[in-house]
């Protein structure tokens, strides 16, 4: 039988886990909310860029004219995979999921005999990968510091990805990341960035290979599409940054309620010990006195 | 016909205007343009320069540093890389962009050195403008 003392301190221990868990919670509730405002303020942006950039790209097409960024390199040997993923951890399985699907394209890139670069957002993925797949590192991007996540951090990872796409460093760029639904549900994605496809916008907007471009279309072509790549990259990291505090705030509501149902057992433990004690207690005096 | 047009300024981290305009004067790349209701559909990039807008509800001045414009006969949009109200903007907001473009013309490979200096110049004109 465990001992009453023990038990309470364990009892103790546990509730200050529960209240650590509760707060950890709240937080992330809160940091939650500003996330997905922030993934709703940039939407305006990714849509009509979107829009006008898929005007654009479907009218120029994939002829040899095109820049490279629309048709690649020519080439599908190098793959260049940007994980993206959270500086922390306790957010159940958020990291996991991202560096799962990461190490399953790998693994299916490498039987096609393909080479693979990986670029790592986040410490969290990078300890993950580091284990098996540290050779292929070639750049890490650490966000740690940063507290609002702003449009700047994604075009510093864009013209980094650019500039090794210039040098020839890879062929096509894919990122990961978890894609928002709820706070439950998160979906770990792939997207390819370079070379960029988008979708030729559909109805009314197909009017767009009418307009006049300045200076003309093909350098404004070349001058949007680097910042399709930063758009897309921004928007990856918010609805990562959203992803990851929903994914800790169901996490740290889960640890919350086990703390509680601990809690619980142990105390009827405790009650339980402590009845034993003193019934013991009762019968040793009760026969005590039979034996006077 | 209608004398205004609707008018939106986005950036990437948020929605800075959505109103109805009268005008709107767009430092684009070929040089300062009016748009007006039923404009002929265009597409430009922009300089970094000052946006003027003008309409029922008054005149504003935004900053922006780049990004492009699309203007249709219905109204105009602005999706700027970085825009801010002149009414708030300090020098101070726009010092870190200045420095990044001087060291950039400063580096830059011959061939794109005019590019770069010609932003670095636009950039610091915008800077004059803004005290």
């Amino acid at each position: 039988m465990p001992n009453l003392k023990d038990l309470k301190n364990r009892i103790e221990s546990v509730k200050s886990t529960r209240k650590i868990t509760k707060a950890m919670q709240m937080v992330a509730a809160a940091k939650l909310r500003r996330a997905q405002e922030a993934a709703e303020q940039s939407r305006p942006y990714t849509e009509r860029f979107n829009a006008v950039l898929g005007g654009l790209a479907s009218a120029v097409g994939t002829s040899d004219g095109a820049p490279l960024l629309l048709r690649g390199s020519g080439d599908d040997k190098v793959h260049m995979l940007v994980v993206m993923t959270a500086e922390r951890g306790l957010c159940g399985g958020f990291n996991s999921t991202i560096v799962k699907l990461a190490k399953a394209r790998i693994a299916r890139l490498k039987a096609e005999g393909k080479t693979v670069k990986i670029l790592t957002v986040g410490k969290k993925g990078r300890e993950q990968l580091k284990g098996e797949f540290e050779s292929l590192f070639v750049h890490h991007v650490d966000l740690s510091e940063v507290k609002k996540l702003g449009y700047d951090h994604a075009k510093d990872i864009a013209v980094d990805l650019l500039n090794r796409f210039e040098a020839q460093e890879f062929d096509v760029a894919t990122i990961f990341y978890n894609r928002f639904q709820s706070v439950i549900s998160q979906i770990p994605t792939e997207q390819q960035v370079i070379p960029a496809s988008y979708d030729a916008p559909e109805g009314k907007e197909a009017g767009a290979a009418d307009y006049d471009y300045e200076p003309d279309q093909d350098q404004v072509l070349a001058d949007l599409l680097p910042r399709g790549v930063a758009t897309q990259i921004f928007a990856a990291l918010l609805e990562n940054g959203a992803s990851e505090q929903g994914a800790r705030m169901s996490a740290m509501d889960n640890a919350t309620r086990n703390a509680g149902d601990m809690i619980d057992n142990l105390t009827i433990e405790y009650n339980r010990s402590r009845q034993a004690v003193i019934t013991n207690e009762l019968i040793e005096i009760i026969s005590g006195a039979e034996a006077l | 016909m209608a004398d205004t047009m609707q008018f939106d300024l986005v950036s990437p981290e948020q929605k800075l205007a959505s109103l109805q305009v009268a005008s709107v004067q767009i430092p684009g790349a070929d040089g300062q343009m009016t748009a007006m209701p039923n404009h002929a559909p265009v597409i430009t990039t922009l300089r970094p320069g000052v946006l003027h807008i003008a309409g029922p509800e008054g005149e504003a001045k935004y900053a922006v540093t780049g990004g492009f414009a699309e203007v249709s006969p219905e109204g105009c949009s602005v999706l700027a890389e970085k825009a801010i109200a002149m009414a708030d903007a300090s020098q101070a907001d726009l010092e870190p962009v200045v420095a990044a473009a001087r060291e950039a013309a400063a580096n830059a490979a011959s061939e794109n050195r005019d590019m770069a200096e010609l932003l670095l110049a636009d950039l610091e004109e915008l800077l004059q403008n803004m005290v």
